[in-house]
């Protein structure tokens, strides 16, 4: 089965830090485009959800039990009708298609698991690439 | 010691936590917070907690995770933990996730003080 293609199309890789501020500049700039280019304040509170939890997620799952200094690499691309946004890590993958489901009654109590749902639920597309370190997230604009 | 990211106070049996921060969604302050309510937990034998989200403009599955441990260990003590001012979009997260199945929310604190039991 061939992979498919998660990477955002023309965009420049960007190296980013496990490091608070340097994830927060990122995030910032890449609303501030949104917002400059038209996008409402429902999208931006679903984008900056989705990115934070794409992005814990790969220095916190992705990178478990590796080293706290590897970066990971974000691609994005905002234009008034769509915003695109791939975030890869260096560790193994995993399978989101294994993830439980944290909405049964069973799960509810359970700290963890809510990052890909919510992901799904707050973007219009959630692709990962089949070795399952790298995710493409697509927001298509309502109001565009 | 670090500053704290909570304001605290008692009053009729019941703490009230608010958030200093508005956004609620790196790991290490998610993790001090935890620390902090959790010290507060320890403090009393059935605790009685009411969280205001009231500051707090966005909040990730990190934070729900926390909230989610300090609600069981207030049940293993049998206390009583009720949540108010959830802003709209914030509630939506509660929904999506069926959190809002879990966790008692009240629109204002005063309506989650009224619903403490005795």
């Amino acid at each position: 089965m061939s992979d498919p293609n998660t990477h955002v199309e023309g965009a420049r890789p960007i190296e980013l830090a496990h490091d608070r501020e340097a994830i927060s500049t990122l995030i910032e700039t890449l609303l501030d485009q949104a917002e400059k280019v038209g996008y409402g304040s429902s999208a931006i509170f679903a984008i900056r959800l989705a990115i934070e939890e794409a992005i814990t997620n790969a220095f916190e799952h992705g990178h478990e039990g590796l080293s706290p200094d590897l970066t990971i690499s974000v691609e994005y691309r905002v234009s008034p009708q769509i915003i695109e946004i791939a975030i890869e890590d260096q560790g193994p993958g995993f399978s989101p298609e294994a993830l439980p489901d944290p909405t049964l009654l069973e799960n509810l109590s359970k700290p963890s698991g809510r990052g890909v749902m919510l992901m799904k639920a707050y973007m219009s597309e959630v692709d990962f690439n089949s070795r399952g370190n790298r995710v493409r997230m697509r927001y298509f604009n309502p109001g565009s | 010691m670090s500053e704290s990211r909570l304001r605290v106070s008692d009053s009729e049996g019941v703490t009230l936590i608010e958030f200093v921060d508005r956004n609620i969604l790196d790991e290490a302050n998610i993790q001090a917070i935890n620390e902090e309510i959790t010290g507060e937990i320890e403090k009393s034998s059935t605790p009685r907690l009411l969280i205001s989200f009231s500051n707090v403009d966005h909040l990730s599955s990190a934070a729900l995770g926390a909230l989610i441990t300090i609600n069981n260990k207030i049940k293993e003590k049998s206390g009583e933990l009720h949540l108010a001012n959830i802003d709209p979009q914030i509630y939506e997260v509660f929904v999506i996730t069926r959190l809002n199945k879990l966790f008692n929310i009240h629109d204002t604190t005063d309506e989650a003080r009224a619903a403490f039991a005795g």
